[in-house]
């Protein structure tokens, strides 16, 4: 063991660390340029305006299936939201007794479970008693996805905020849930829109959980009880199809998601970004 | 401190608490409804869990008329038509890809990781954040549909006619290059689970105190011999949790495998050979199951599933809190 050899093996373990890195980039590399590639071109404004049409048919796009996706993500906002936030302020407020940590423990357990495995639960929860797969399954299945990472991110958010000032607000004699409410959550309430957003973002490029709850629908649908179409399950059709001018338009929306979803997380950063610098 | 008992006198005994002390009356109107909805929003936690448990045994439960549940996990017959649902291809499918994925992301992420907190100048640390951020941003229907052009060819055409040349007298690399596989779904699924194994690790060893790396490198040890004597053996339960949180996450990956493992219910030993995963035929089945015996079926599968990512997700939690709660212990 010289001195020389150590150095050597120190060399190597910084070359073959500095390696893995590659590992990372050369996938990430290689997918982003071939969306680019392979995507722009079917990119136009028909592409973003008109609904799916049957092969050998020139034309058509994923209109229906982007507001099919908002409007999923939508209706999983409207139950995620607020149960998801809410949990994460119990985590934070009562988070320290018997029930608070079995409560932590759940959430944290759920948001380990495949999103294949929420599908099949909405399918039982919705599906079956309605009889029709429908866009409220599909939101459904999204916002039990939402609820556990929201409900722990939350709780973090609101550990952050420092004591003194519910101290302050309490020997004022403010009442605790206008406390809560008024000087906690307010004080959290930027970070806590930075993680919704990460969560919709998150929602938004979610298949699994839609197959067989929102199912899948080539016209435009804006009833909650009907099948709707999403752009993530028309990428997966569009790819596994045998038509070349399908997997065409597979790179496009896949194109069109990945700028979705990017927009929606560059967004949140900034936000976080913005209230850090503030803060200092 | 004072917060948690002002908390117990708004909740319960309040009023007998606090009425011949103070003047003031007891929980306000408005302290009791945010209590109570305090209490039902974190219950709803619970509920969902439990809903999830439920729903999955009340669709399973027809299944049972079929087959014994043991019958069923150890079968390695999958004919829906013919009534015959053995889950044996699906577990076995799913062991596969997720240890391949296992064994090249686990030394990719705690490689990158050490590198990014240990080795990197400090421009370069945003740089890898950031990649390892979008990595984890990217949605799953997009890994697979650049598995499935890109991944999958370049198997077919140099990887698998190589390693079939090189190392065909294996059983692993023998038969003929399809493309479609478990090593396909394997490397998807090892880029898929690099970021989350790669931050947790990179979380931990930024836990790891100064004064053992000053130590070690005070006593003449080069930086990668500090790093292996001190910071990873102080990392390890840690980087044990981050590496089953991303196998939990392997085991349950849906899009991405059912689009490159060529979806063959078959046990094959060769890894250039179709099979399927538990996601993968719940996939691809579910949305056209005939019957509810069927519908049983998958739902067994996601049973399984569930119970699996359960279990691993319990037990890396607790590695990764028992690291993370290690050193504040020790202080106090």
């Amino acid at each position: 063991m010289t001195l020389l050899w150590r150095r050597l093996a120190n060399h190597l373990a910084t070359a073959l660390a500095a390696a893995a890195v590659l590992v990372a980039v050369i996938p990430l590399a290689s997918l982003f340029w071939l969306v680019l590639s392979n995507g722009v071109a079917g990119l136009s404004l028909q592409f973003f305006t008109s609904r799916p049409l049957p092969v050998g048919e020139q034309g058509g796009g994923v209109g229906n299936a982007i507001v099919g996706t908002l409007y999923m993500v939508g209706i999983a906002c409207v139950f995620g939201l607020p149960i998801g936030v809410g949990a994460g302020v119990y985590l934070a407020e009562r988070g320290d007794t018997r029930v608070g940590r079995v409560v932590r423990f759940t959430s944290e357990v759920m948001s380990g479970i495949p999103s294949i495995v929420v599908g099949i639960v909405a399918y039982g929860l919705i599906v079956v008693p309605m009889r029709r797969f429908s866009a409220l399954a599909g939101g459904v299945a999204l916002a039990l996805l939402m609820v556990p990472t929201l409900a722990r991110t939350t709780e973090e958010l609101v550990r952050l905020v420092p004591h003194a000032l519910r101290e302050a607000s309490l020997a004022l004699g403010v009442a605790q849930w206008k406390t809560s409410l008024r000087i906690i959550l307010r004080t959290a309430l930027g970070g806590i829109v930075t993680a919704i957003l990460l969560s919709v973002a998150r929602a938004a490029g979610e298949t699994a959980p839609l197959l067989f709850t929102a199912l899948n629908n080539q016209y435009w649908n804006f009833r909650p009880d009907q099948p709707t179409a999403s752009l993530t399950v028309q990428i997966f059709n569009y790819a596994i199809s045998p038509y070349e001018d399908w997997h065409r338009k597979a790179w496009s929306a896949a194109l069109v998601l990945l700028i979705l979803v990017g927009l929606l997380d560059l967004l949140a950063r900034f936000l976080a970004r913005s209230r850090l610098s503030r803060k200092r | 401190m004072l917060d948690s008992t002002e908390k117990s006198v708004g909740v319960g005994s309040g009023a007998l608490l606090a009425g011949p002390t103070e003047e003031r009356r007891g929980p306000s109107y408005g302290d009791r409804v945010w209590a109570g909805l305090m209490v039902a929003l974190g219950g709803s936690i619970l509920v969902a869990a439990g809903l999830v448990l439920l729903m999955l045994y009340r669709l399973a439960r027809p299944l049972g008329a079929v087959v014994s549940p043991l019958a069923f996990l150890s079968g390695s017959d999958w004919d829906p038509m013919s009534n015959a649902f053995g889950a044996l291809p699906f577990i076995y499918g799913t062991v596969v890809t997720s240890v391949l994925a296992m064994l090249v992301a686990v030394p990719a992420s705690v490689g990158m990781a050490v590198f990014l907190v240990e080795m990197a100048p400090a421009w370069v640390r945003p740089v890898v954040s950031f990649l390892i951020e979008t990595l984890a941003a990217i949605p799953s229907v997009v890994y697979g549909l650049w598995g499935l052009f890109v991944l999958v060819p370049w198997l077919r055409g140099s990887v698998e006619p190589f390693l079939g040349k090189a190392f065909g007298f294996l059983p692993l690399f023998q038969g003929p290059p399809i493309g479609l596989g478990y090593l396909a779904a394997g490397l998807v699924l090892a880029v898929m689970i690099l970021p989350t194994i790669a931050s947790v690790s990179i979380e931990v060893l930024k836990t790891v105190p100064v004064p053992l790396r000053e130590g070690a490198l005070g006593l003449g040890a080069t930086r990668w011999e500090a790093i292996r004597m001190t910071v990873l053996p102080y990392a390890r339960n840690g980087i044990l949790g981050g590496s089953l949180l991303g196998l939990g996450r392997a085991l349950g990956e849906t899009m991405a495998v059912t689009m490159v493992i060529g979806n063959s219910p078959s046990i094959r030993a060769s890894l250039f050979a179709p099979g399927y995963t538990l996601p993968a035929v719940i996939a691809n089945e579910f949305a056209e199951a005939t019957g509810a015996v069927q519908i049983g079926a998958l739902a067994g599968l996601g049973l399984v599933l569930f119970g699996l990512s359960v279990v691993l997700n319990a037990v890396a939690r607790l590695l990764v809190q028992g690291v993370a709660r290690g050193p504040k212990r020790r202080r106090a």
